[in-house]
């Protein structure tokens, strides 16, 4: 829930109206009714707050619940208000825990919540997590508690091992989904897709692509042809092609394939026959997978491109040749991630072939530049946004950048919702005038009215930050590494920027003057996060004592002297500080 | 020069006299190009990549840059994915044999063989040849045949130097060498 008003007594007193009339009470079937239309959680709640049997009317009437920061709420404080929930999405972790910023064993378990949930909810049927820990017990408890349920999605987990996944397997008669998504980081087992039962056929979904074992493929192949109805499969990279090749043959259908190892040495037949099989795929709307795949093997995909909105190459490393000659039977491409490899060649035949382009996304081969390679650069991303002009979410990782190409590259394309570039080298300038990449994310903040993601790197002064809080004023998600001058840099942006929720800020020089200044709109936020800036155990304790409602945590580095607060995450909550935390997280 | 935004001096603790980095004592890093007024960011113990002007290491190899914890913000799956492109093979441990002199290739499967000798006496059977035993002074002196390998870098390495789990994975394929270039490369050890 994203706002912590809970029982919201004041909004008793308006039951009367304004101008103290009696008000015809709307009767409750009718509400009821009304509210079954509304979805989003976020006018749900809006309604909620009207008046004080708006507020039943809407929490009996909820059903699905979305809760953005798990510690912002405790479960028991959800049961007692919601008693009709089918669908949860719960997300756990600050988002640098993905970067390895955070110690393991940190929390977001979803374990209190599932035992309330078995508790309150049996009707259950979709569970969404999103960096949450998930261990095996917690998705046996699962398996079991809700006979009905049909979908689990995890996204960024950890916790649990094939014996988690086995009991789901076993016992959840109607799943129909299962998608895991992205790494995890222990070897998971294999052994669990062998456990759905023989004559279980109502899969959708089936999502498996981060996990590297070796499952059984008879099994997989036998629970294909089983379920008809199945659209989504994303298999990992144990799957060959001649296997993938049997796979489709059961599944025409699909309308997203995530491939397994697209390398293999086939038989002029086999080749072929797989060639085959993806001409047949006609629904196919987004392709993923393909690890290894060169210059031989990709053709075999061509037949399967023309309708393909979403393209993900982010486990497949091509080069410009492969991939332009690929783009080419790509026209209708929306989305599009691809690794740097590409170079910024690759990129200008991104531009050339698919204008209904809305989403790039370049990922870099080489993070550390062990292998001195170039990526790509400005003249790539320029190339994108002359061919691409619908262009609205970008996520750039580049080694160098001009303040003159993203200028322009804003005005090619204005309504960018999501603009998050990457110079990886961090406080590196401009690299032809050698000025701050400030203009670049004032010209950012200026044109695209829309922009609500924000993600800045480079030199970057105060005046980047003066630049976002006048002019960003739809931006709700900022990103700031290594950048900015002094306290006022960050104030700006609180000041400036009202509907901001997320931001997070690490190796700057922002102290407590500036983490103060906002203390009033972390209310309003859903987290704040500040690593190895100026902040101090001091100026912590100060806004931990001024603001009750927000929880102020501080991690300190080993051998840290005590007095500087090295990782601060500050949250809204109404469950008060946290039950879990394990030792190194200190509440003020 | 790359210029760095990360080396910070801390004025309360000569921290940075007692910071673990990468580089000759006493030469002094750029301290940053932002011009800080009120405050500056404490000293950060994680090396910031760019800091390391000068690199030192035994070797007198270039050293790897000192890398930030969590920079550049991506995922630790992406992190190693030019080192993951595989081998020339089709995934399942199959790779080329080639005999000097003979007309046509071969094609083995490294993962069936547990180790060395394993190895070298299929390789015996399947090309009626022998390889004799290895040792590490003298490789397969004497031996009629000696057998090489292509590693991951490109290089043809003698067969039985490395232990035999890094054998298979960075073996790309396999040559057995005849004749009187065995002999040579036996005696040149």
């Amino acid at each position: 829930m994203d706002h912590p008003s809970e029982d919201s007594p004041s909004s008793s007193d308006k039951s009367l109206g304004p101008t103290n009339h009696p008000q015809l009470p709307f009767p409750d079937e009718v509400l009821e009714k009304v509210l079954s239309f509304v979805n989003s959680h976020k006018d749900r709640s809006s309604v909620s707050l009207v008046r004080k049997d708006w507020y039943n009317a809407e929490r009996w009437t909820r059903s699905k619940l979305f809760i953005g920061n798990c510690y912002s709420v405790s479960p028991e404080i959800v049961a007692r208000r919601f008693p009709r929930i089918k669908s949860v999405t719960l997300k756990g972790k600050p988002r640098f825990s993905d970067f390895n910023m955070l110690p393991r064993d940190w929390g977001a378990n979803v374990h209190p919540w599932l035992v309330m949930f078995a508790k309150v909810y049996p009707f259950l049927e979709e569970l969404r997590l999103k960096r949450m820990t998930v261990t095996d017990e917690s998705l046996e408890l699962l398996a079991k508690s809700f006979s009905g349920f049909k979908a689990l999605s995890l996204s960024s987990c950890d916790g649990f091992t094939e014996n988690g996944l086995k009991a789901l397997a076993s016992h959840c008669r109607n799943l129909t989904e299962l998608d895991i998504q992205d790494s995890i980081s222990e070897d998971v087992g294999g052994g669990w897709l062998s456990s759905f039962p023989e004559n279980f056929s109502s899969l959708e979904v089936l999502n498996f692509a981060s996990l590297n074992s070796d499952i059984s493929f008879d099994d997989l192949e036998r629970l294909v042809s089983r379920c008809k109805s199945l659209r989504v499969l994303k298999v990992n990279e144990t799957i060959s092609l001649d296997q993938l090749q049997r796979l489709l043959v059961h599944a025409p259908l699909l309308t997203e394939l995530g491939t397994g190892s697209f390398m293999q040495e086939l038989t002029p037949r086999q080749y072929e026959e797989v060639e085959t099989a993806f001409s047949n795929c006609k629904n196919l709307e987004a392709l993923s997978g393909l690890w290894d795949a060169n210059s031989l093997y990709l053709p075999l995909l061509y037949g399967a491109c023309a309708g393909l909105t979403f393209l993900n190459l982010s486990d497949a490393p091509l080069q410009s040749g492969d991939f332009a000659n690929l783009l080419v039977h790509c026209p209708n491409l929306r989305r599009l991630w691809v690794i740097d490899t590409v170079e910024d060649k690759g990129l200008e035949a991104v531009g050339s072939s698919c204008p209904l382009l809305e989403e790039l996304r370049v990922f870099p081969a080489d993070p550390y530049d062990r292998h001195h390679r170039d990526g790509v650069s400005e003249s790539g991303f320029l190339a994108v946004s002359h061919g691409c002009p619908k262009l609205h979410y970008v996520l750039y990782f580049c080694r160098r950048m001009t303040n003159a190409a993203v200028i322009t590259i804003v005005k090619n394309c204005p309504d960018f919702t999501h603009f998050r570039l990457c110079i990886m080298t961090p406080g590196q300038p401009d690299h032809l005038t050698n000025e701050p990449m400030d203009e670049a994310f004032g010209a950012v903040a200026k044109t695209c009215t829309k922009l609500k993601r924000l993600s800045v790197s480079g030199l970057l002064t105060d005046v980047s930050f003066e630049y976002i809080g006048k002019y960003a004023k739809n931006l709700e998600t900022l990103s700031v590494a290594f950048a900015g001058s002094s306290d006022w840099g960050m104030q700006s942006v609180l000041e400036g920027c009202p509907k901001l929720r997320k931001l997070e800020i690490r190796d700057c020089p922002f102290g407590n003057t500036a983490l103060l200044s906002g203390k009033l709109k972390y209310e309003t936020m859903r987290s704040l996060w500040m690593s190895a800036c100026n902040v101090t155990m001091k100026g912590c304790g100060i806004l931990a004592r001024e603001m009750p409602r927000l929880n102020v945590e501080v991690i300190n580095d080993e051998g840290s002297d005590g007095s500087q607060a090295d990782k601060v995450y500050v949250y809204r909550t109404v469950a008060g500080p946290r039950r879990d935390a394990p030792g190194f997280v200190l509440t003020l | 020069m790359e210029k760095g935004s990360a080396v910070f001096e801390n004025r309360d603790l000569n921290l940075k006299a007692t910071e673990l980095r990468l580089g000759l004592p006493g030469t002094d890093e750029d301290s940053g190009n932002q011009s800080s007024s009120s405050s500056q960011v404490k000293s950060n113990k994680r090396s910031s990549s760019e800091m390391d002007g000068s690199e030192l290491q035994q070797s007198g190899a270039p050293v790897s840059k000192a890398q930030v914890v969590g920079w550049p913000p991506v995922r630790s799956y992406r992190k190693n994915i030019l080192e993951k492109k595989k081998s020339e093979s089709d995934g399942s441990g199959f790779v080329k044999v080639s005999m000097d002199g003979a007309p046509y290739l071969r094609k083995i499967d490294l993962k069936l063989y547990k180790n060395y000798l394993d190895l070298l006496k299929a390789l015996e059977n399947m090309f009626k040849c022998t390889i004799g035993t290895y040792s590490e002074r003298e490789g397969y002196n004497g031996s009629e045949c000696a057998p090489t390998y292509e590693d991951k870098d490109g290089d043809w390495m003698l067969v039985g130097d490395v232990p035999w789990e890094m054998f298979i994975t960075s073996c790309k394929r396999l040559r057995i060498m005849k004749g009187s270039e065995a002999k040579g490369l036996a005696c040149c050890l």
